[in-house]
């Protein structure tokens, strides 16, 4: 860091390094393994390696090939050039899915980062409680499907207990999964219900992070909790912030087993996310070379919101000292 | 020293796991074995009964039954033909039929010599595919009929003959739609059919949901559809042409999701396939009736403190009534690794001997007329009275039965009339609409 910034003439840098890089050498001859230490790395490496290669760089490759040809899976494929995403771009049903993937995204990551912020800001300024924690955190130790199951049954329109509470109070009973309307908030919000928490405690973590002597100097200056959290938490937080939006915007742009519990992409395809729309299409309807060139297209629109998100937040960099 | 043993434990996990999985097979399945599937557990102690009796005719032969839930059946049976793990014999629908002769995944079994005179009419025949070659042997049969709340019946004053003699046409809905309104309560006790009603707060409705019926009907609007003359497609069975874009069916729509508008027929966000279907609705006392079928008598019987009764379909415009007459069959699949032994248990299946051990059982119609029978007398004896399912299948006169669409392309139809449907149900869009999904749906036959 030092060397970088100061910019000394390259002689000096050079042999600055050098001097830096030999007493690390020499502490390794003295363990005995000079010439094992490739080896060693390599062995460490290979297993997550071999899944790389076979669990994401494989498929992937794959997918691409697949999304230029006619394929259901047990016929060879038949290569068909750019038909598959001609046909995907006259889609209606692939832009529906689309725009209602962005909806639920919108809803499901702006209330649930509010949400979790506010509890990790919370449990960091206010107790020291573990098991408050652990209590944050239930939610999401139950599996997705199960969490949708419960839920689906809670908000039953006739039979949920959520809708009988609602029809005793005196107010007409809401149709939450069954609505073109309501769906996808509904989903989303059932998301951020079990999700929360998680992100809530990446969230804490990253707090713990920031110096109490910042907060004390502060409060001594006379700062309001307020202004502390948007002068220091909130700035001292960004690269952990950003980190944590950009998993879960991929996390969220990936909803799908929530809906297939509950909606099942209904009612007239209102919750038909990007996902379920390539599910249905390639084990529905064997469709695997549509659906490739579809979850190609999803992967054009991650990276490009990643990468957006890397720029605008600079998750790279801090504003610690 | 450390990082040797260390690499030996690595290797010979590697090893082990390679071998594992060169040598494993998911099936457990032996030469002698027949592997079987089906979806139905209500069904499974009568196809056990039915292997019993073929390992006897048969010394050496074992049948290995596997059940599993409908959804995860057929994703498990897609996934074992690609992997190469499926059963040798399973369960068919002609849903499933279509795309299944599509990916050519089944096997011919034309040398079984199926007779269609030794199965009720109708269901041998459905399962030839467009190249002439029998995939699939006929198994059992289903029919639609209205299941009922006696009591609510008893409090509209609806008697089990009036339920039985109902009629309906798209104009004005006719007596069919006089008795659902008068089944029909809002909130303040004022029936359907009175000046007050409240559309918008109902209690109990006439007619139950089933959803928005895909592309089939089956149990939603089928009988109406059916008892106005209209079919599916422009051939009874491998049609080119879908016809939703008919101005009868159109006409019938229109007049079916209008009952919902009227209060009459649950609304669609009632509806869901998971947690709330027709015969749940019926069962909470949400719903006075139902179209159901047949393969649900024994749950709407088994709903506790509610006497449940059937009654025929109503009669149409065309004076006679209708119902979807649908059957199953056993097929083979092309990888079975025992096409011999899947033979022999096929031809049991098919058989009256198995089909009357099934019938006996009292959970679903067998398609041969000895296993019907036997059947009839099974529901007699538990006390349940089975006539609306039967006869239509019995009196052709009176009956107008139709098979479930069979073409190309099933998954797709489905597909595209499931949000089209829901459109026109749940958010009130115009039936014109049916125009143009019509249309998409022949584009893609036509490839």
């Amino acid at each position: 860091m030092t060397v970088a910034s100061s910019s000394p003439p390259s002689r000096l840098r050079a042999r600055d390094v050098g001097a830096r890089t030999k007493p690390k050498v020499r502490a390794r001859e003295r363990d005995g393994g000079g010439h094992g230490d490739g080896l060693l790395a390599a062995v460490f490496i290979a297993p997550a390696m071999l899944g790389f290669l076979v669990f994401l760089a494989w498929p992937t490759l794959r997918g691409i090939w697949l999304s230029f040809t006619r394929f259901n899976l047990l016929t060879p494929a038949e290569w068909v050039g750019l038909d598959n995403y001609i046909r995907m771009v006259n889609d209606p049903i692939f832009w529906g899915s689309l725009g209602v993937t962005v909806e639920y995204v919108v809803i499901n990551i702006g209330v649930q980062t509010v949400a979790a912020l506010a509890i990790a800001v919370l449990l960091q300024r206010l107790t020291q409680s573990s098991l408050l924690r652990g209590i944050v955190l239930t939610p999401y130790l139950m599996s997705n499907v199960v969490a949708g199951l419960v839920w689906l049954w809670i908000l039953d329109t006739q039979l949920g207990i959520g809708n009988e509470i609602i029809s005793a109070i005196g107010v007409d009973r809401i149709p939450f999964l069954a609505d073109e309307t309501w769906a996808i908030p509904t989903i989303a919000l059932i998301n951020v219900w079990r999700h929360v928490g998680y992100t809530a405690l990446l969230l804490f973590a990253g707090l713990q992070a920031i110096p109490n002597d910042m907060y004390e100097a502060a409060k001594v200056d006379g700062a309001s909790e307020w202004r502390m959290f948007w002068r220091i938490t909130m700035p001292l937080l960004r690269p952990v912030l950003a980190v944590v939006l950009i998993m879960t915007v991929i996390g969220s742009f990936q909803v799908f087993d929530t809906v297939a519990v509950t909606t099942a992409g209904g009612p007239a395809n209102a919750t038909n996310v990007l996902q379920y729309y390539i599910y249905g299409s390639a084990f529905g309807r064997f469709q695997f070379g549509y659906a490739s060139a579809m979850s190609v297209a999803l992967l054009v629109v991650l990276s490009a919101i990643t990468v957006l998100q890397y720029r605008l937040t600079r998750a790279g960099q801090t504003d610690l000292g | 020293m450390r990082l040797r043993t260390l690499t030996a434990l690595a290797g010979a996990l590697a090893l082990s796991l390679a071998t594992g999985c060169a040598k494993g097979d998911s099936t457990g399945a032996s030469a002698n074995t027949v592997t079987y599937w089906l979806w139905d557990a209500n069904q499974l102690p009568a196809y056990q009964a039915c292997a019993k009796g073929f390992e006897k005719e048969n010394p050496g032969l074992k049948v290995q039954i596997t059940q599993l839930g409908w959804s995860d059946y057929w994703t498990k049976l897609t996934a074992g033909f690609i992997a190469g793990t499926q059963p040798d014999v399973f369960t068919d629908h002609i849903q499933k039929f279509g795309q299944f002769a599509d990916l050519k995944v089944l096997e011919p079994l034309d040398d079984l010599d199926i007779k269609d005179s030794d199965y009720q009419p109708g269901l041998a025949a459905n399962w030839i595919g467009q190249d002439g070659h029998r995939y699939g042997t006929p198994k059992d049969w289903d029919t639609v009929a209205l299941f009922y709340n006696e009591k609510m019946a008893k409090d509209a004053g609806l008697t089990a003959e009036q339920l039985n003699d109902l009629s309906w046409n798209p104009k004005d809905g006719g007596t069919f739609e006089k008795a659902i309104a008068h089944l029909t309560v809002d909130r303040n006790g004022k029936r359907g059919d009175e000046p007050g009603f409240d559309k918008n707060n109902v209690k109990v409705y006439g007619l139950a949901s089933n959803g928005g019926g895909f592309g089939d009907g089956q149990t939603q609007w089928s009988p109406f559809t059916g008892s106005a003359g209209w079919s599916y497609t422009d051939k009874a069975r491998w049609g080119t042409k879908y016809q939703y874009g008919s101005k009868t069916f159109k006409s019938v729509i229109k007049w079916y999701f209008g009952l919902a508008k009227k209060g009459y027929l649950a609304p669609l966000s009632d509806y869901n396939i998971q947690s709330n279907q027709a015969n749940t609705q019926v069962a909470a006392g949400k719903a006075a009736a139902a179209f159901d079928g047949a393969w649900m008598i024994s749950s709407y019987n088994g709903f506790k403190g509610m006497d449940i009764k059937t009654a025929l379909t109503p009669v149409g415009p065309t004076g006679k009534r209708a119902t979807m007459m649908n059957g199953l069959a056993d097929s083979i699949t092309k990888g079975a690794r025992n096409k011999e032994g899947a033979r022999k248990w096929v031809a049991y299946l098919a058989s009256d001997k198995c089909q009357t051990v099934v019938g006996k059982a009292g959970v679903v119609f067998p398609a041969t007329p000895a296993g019907t029978e036997a059947a009839i007398a099974a529901y007699e004896k538990k006390g349940i009275d089975v006539s609306a399912f039967t006869e239509p299948v019995a009196d052709k006169k009176h009956f107008r039965t139709f098979s479930y669409p069979i073409t190309n392309y099933a998954a797709d139809v489905t597909a595209l009339m499931m949000p089209a449907m829901e459109d026109i149900y749940g958010n009130g869009k115009p039936v014109s609409s049916l125009d143009q999904t019509n249309d998409q749906i022949n584009l893609i036959l036509s490839q």
